[in-house]
C-alpha cells in the first residue's frame, strides 16, 4: 500500500529572489506560482501544452507551468511575466509589444513576452521565419500574430541600435 | 489531479526494484509531457510515479562507432540542439525539431515518447527508419529489442511493469544510404509522417527503407512497398507511384480525429512518393 499524503520542499529561485515553498507531488508548477506565490501573469487555459498561456522560463527555457509539476523546479531559476515587468533591461520588448499593439486582450500575451524574451536571449536577431517558428507554439486568438513578430523584430533591431 | 507519491531513485537498480514494489500502482516518470495529461483526465491513475530524471546514469546523447545514444533522460530539445546528432544525424535533429512546441520538446523525452506509444507521434517512425534498438533493465537483468518489437499498438509497449529502457541506441544510416522524413497534419498533432532511406547505384534503388506514423496504430515498417523498389530504376515515375500504392493498401489506417483511414491512405500514397524523391534527391547532392 503505497503511502501517498506527501509534502515536498521546493526550494527555487523566482524573478531573482529565492523562495521555499511545501507542494503535494501532483500540484502543478502553474498552481505553485498562481496559488502559493501570487504570481497571477501565467494562466491555466487549455491545459495542455498547446496554447502557452500558461508559459514561464526555467533556467531560461519556456515550459508550459499547467503541466509541468512544481517539484520539478528544485534549484532552478523560474522567470514569470512579473519578473520581466520589473526588470528595465526587459523594457525594450515590453514596449514594442506595447507600441505594435500586438496585444488585444492580453490573456496569451505573459506567455506570448516570455517566449520572444528566451528566443531572443538564444538568438538576438532572429529572422521572421525563425520567430514564427519559435512562437508557433503560443497561440493568439485576437491580433493575428502579425504585429506579434513585428513587435519582437522591432525589440530585436532597438536591442543592436542600443 | 488525484494525488500520487514521488519517488526519485537514484540509480538503475534502485529504479526497478522501486518499479517492481510498486506493479501496477507505479509508474515511470521522465517529461511527463504525455503521461501528466492522461493522468489529469483520470484517463490514467497511479499511486506512486519513479522520477528517471534523478538518475545520473540515464542522462545524454553521445556517439561512438557508427551508433547514436540516447539517454531515458534527454529531452527532445537536448537531441535536437545536440553536436553529435546534428553532425552525424540531421534528418534526427529537424524531425526533433519539429516535435510539438518548444515547451514540450523542453520538458519532453525521446524515450518516454516511445514508451507511451502515443501513435500520432514522429519520433517511433523516423527510428524505425535507423532500424533503432532500446536497452531495457529490470530486477532480473538487461536485455535489447529493436524499436519495432519495442511498440506492439497505441499506448501499448512490450514491456513489463518493473521494465525501464535506460537507452536508445541508433545506429547511422549505411554508406551511401540517404533518409528523408516528411510530415503533415493540422495542429499539434502529425496526420502521417513518412520516413524514406534509399541508396542508389547505377540508376538503380540498391537498397530501400520505408517507414509510417501517426495513419496507423503504431509506427510501421512498410517492407512490402520497399520490395518494389530494390533493383527499380530511381527515375522511373511508375515505380514511385506503385510503392505508394502498396504502401496505402497495406497500411493499417485508422479513422480518428486526424482524417478517415481512407483519407490517411490517400495521404500515404502521395507521401511515399514525396519522400522517396527528397531521399534520393539528398542522395545526389
Amino acid at each position: 500500500m503505497v503511502q501517498i499524503n506527501q509534502k515536498i520542499t521546493v526550494a527555487f529561485n523566482v524573478n531573482g529572489g529565492d523562495v521555499e515553498i511545501d507542494v503535494t507531488p501532483e500540484t502543478a508548477l502553474v498552481d505553485m506560482l498562481r496559488d502559493g506565490l501570487l504570481l497571477k501573469g501565467a494562466k491555466r487555459s487549455c491545459d495542455m501544452q498547446v496554447c502557452g498561456a500558461c508559459t514561464v522560463l526555467v533556467d531560461g527555457l519556456p515550459v508550459s507551468a499547467c503541466t509541468v509539476p512544481a517539484f520539478e523546479v528544485r534549484g532552478k531559476s523560474v522567470t514569470t511575466i512579473e519578473g520581466v515587468a520589473a526588470d528595465d533591461r526587459m523594457a525594450g520588448l515590453t514596449d514594442a509589444f506595447i507600441d505594435n499593439a500586438a496585444i488585444q486582450c492580453g490573456f496569451c500575451t505573459p506567455g506570448m513576452v516570455l517566449a520572444a524574451k528566451s528566443l531572443l536571449d538564444r538568438n538576438p536577431h532572429p529572422s521572421e521565419d525563425e520567430i514564427k517558428d519559435y512562437m508557433r507554439g503560443n497561440i493568439c486568438r485576437c491580433t493575428g500574430y502579425k504585429k506579434i513578430v513585428e513587435a519582437i523584430q522591432e525589440a530585436a533591431q532597438k536591442a543592436v541600435q542600443g | 489531479m488525484r494525488p500520487f507519491r514521488l519517488y526519485e531513485p537514484t540509480t538503475i537498480n534502485e529504479t526497478v526494484a522501486t518499479l517492481s514494489e510498486l506493479g501496477d500502482d507505479g509508474k515511470l516518470y521522465a517529461g511527463g509531457t504525455e503521461l501528466l495529461l492522461a493522468m489529469k483526465t483520470g484517463l490514467l491513475q497511479y499511486d506512486g510515479l519513479v522520477n528517471v530524471k534523478t538518475v545520473p546514469e540515464l542522462e545524454g546523447v553521445s556517439y561512438s562507432n557508427g551508433t547514436l545514444t540516447i539517454g531515458a533522460r534527454a529531452t527532445h530539445s537536448t537531441v535536437e540542439h545536440s553536436a553529435d546528432v546534428l553532425a552525424h544525424a540531421p534528418l534526427i535533429a529537424s524531425v526533433e525539431h519539429r516535435v510539438a512546441n518548444v515547451r514540450v520538446r523542453n520538458v519532453g523525452t525521446v524515450v518516454g515518447n516511445l514508451c507511451f506509444a502515443e501513435p500520432h507521434s514522429d519520433p517511433g517512425a523516423l527510428l524505425l527508419l535507423y532500424e533503432a534498438e532500446v536497452d531495457i533493465a529490470s530486477p532480473s537483468g538487461t536485455r535489447s529489442v529493436s524499436v519495432e518489437q519495442l511498440v506492439v499498438g497505441p499506448y501499448e509497449t512490450s514491456l513489463a511493469g518493473d521494465e525501464l529502457v535506460t537507452r536508445v541506441r541508433v545506429p547511422l544510416l549505411p554508406n551511401g544510404m540517404r533518409g528523408a522524413y516528411l510530415k503533415f497534419g493540422y495542429h499539434h498533432r502529425p496526420t502521417l509522417g513518412v520516413g524514406a532511406a534509399v541508396s542508389v547505384t547505377d540508376g538503380k534503388f540498391l537498397d530501400v527503407r520505408l517507414t509510417l506514423g501517426s495513419a496507423p496504430p503504431k509506427p510501421t515498417r512498410m517492407r512490402d512497398a520497399e520490395a518494389v523498389l530494390r533493383g527499380a530504376a530511381v527515375d522511373d515515375p511508375a515505380v514511385a507511384i506503385e510503392a505508394g500504392r502498396i504502401a496505402a493498401e497495406g497500411c493499417d489506417a485508422i479513422d480518428d480525429l486526424h482524417g478517415s483511414a481512407e483519407y490517411k491512405r490517400h495521404l500515404v500514397q502521395v507521401f511515399v512518393q514525396r519522400a522517396l524523391a527528397e531521399a534520393v534527391e539528398r542522395g545526389v547532392k
